[in-house]
């Protein structure tokens, strides 16, 4: 190696920087943290919802979704949540899918999936909300 | 860049699984597994908001044996990555990194996360 050899005025870090497989990460290991956090007080309330989530009636499913107290924190999940686990996906593609093209399409697939899947929840929540409404 | 010494990742095929290593790659394997989980939750309450026999047809797969099944592996799935998640977030404080702890918070998550999935399921 050239710089090796003579004086190089780039620090090891620098040289090391954005040449690993997923090209940096601070920042996806830190919302990666921020979001599993999040997902830990969020998870044990809807453990103890566990019997709403699991009926089978459906009077009684939209009845407790429409409730502010659920679906506040509901969406608060699903984004936490999803963004977490495109976070979790894109880690495993990268460690596994070789080949540049093959990898940047599914880490593209993996965004935009857990994007819009997560749209559709938050839409899903918010229309059961208002259309159950109690006043 | 002359630090030869760095630790390196194990070669699988000559690695005597134990504890930690089958905890490390169960953490993966269920967080895949979850990531999965966000078709059926899509479904679920895109389900809830198309109407009655949409949520009626929803209830029908999740009822079947293959549904419950694949309940049952995703509650576990996430009891486990909750458990093993708070062992990895204690961790990144730079805490329980002896080899005793963790093994000592290793079968915390195996007994924890198994008690977890049986409240769960028995309250749902």
């Amino acid at each position: 190696m050239l710089h090796e050899k003579q004086p190089s005025i780039f620090t090891h870090i620098h040289k090391a920087r954005g040449k690993g497989a997923a090209k940096d990460g601070v920042h996806h290991w830190w919302m990666q943290r921020v979001s599993a956090v999040l997902l830990l007080p969020l998870c044990v309330y809807f453990a103890c919802q566990a019997r709403h989530i699991a009926t089978p009636d459906y009077g009684h499913f939209t009845h407790w979704l429409g409730r502010p107290s659920i679906a506040v924190p509901g969406i608060l999940f699903i984004i936490a949540a999803f963004y977490h686990a495109s976070l979790g996906v894109q880690v495993i593609i990268e460690d596994y899918v070789h080949g540049e093209g093959k990898k940047i399409f599914l880490l593209l697939l993996n965004k935009l999936s857990f994007f819009c899947l997560g749209i559709a929840c938050i839409y899903a929540i918010a229309f059961v909300n208002f259309a159950h409404m109690h006043h | 860049m002359s630090n030869t010494n760095r630790p390196l990742s194990p070669h699988l095929s000559v690695y005597r699984p134990q504890l930690t290593s089958v905890l490390s790659i169960l953490h993966r394997i269920t967080g895949f597994g979850l990531a999965l989980g966000a078709l059926l939750v899509t479904w679920w309450l895109c389900a809830a908001m198309s109407g009655p026999r949409a949520f009626e047809c929803f209830q029908g797969f999740t009822h079947s044996i293959i549904g419950e099944l694949m309940l049952f592996c995703w509650i576990y799935a996430l009891s486990f990555h909750f458990m093993n998640g708070i062992r990895h977030l204690v961790w990144d404080t730079g805490r329980g990194l002896t080899l005793k702890s963790a093994y000592a918070g290793g079968w915390a998550v195996v007994v924890l996360s198994v008690v977890a999935t049986a409240v769960i399921w028995l309250a749902a």
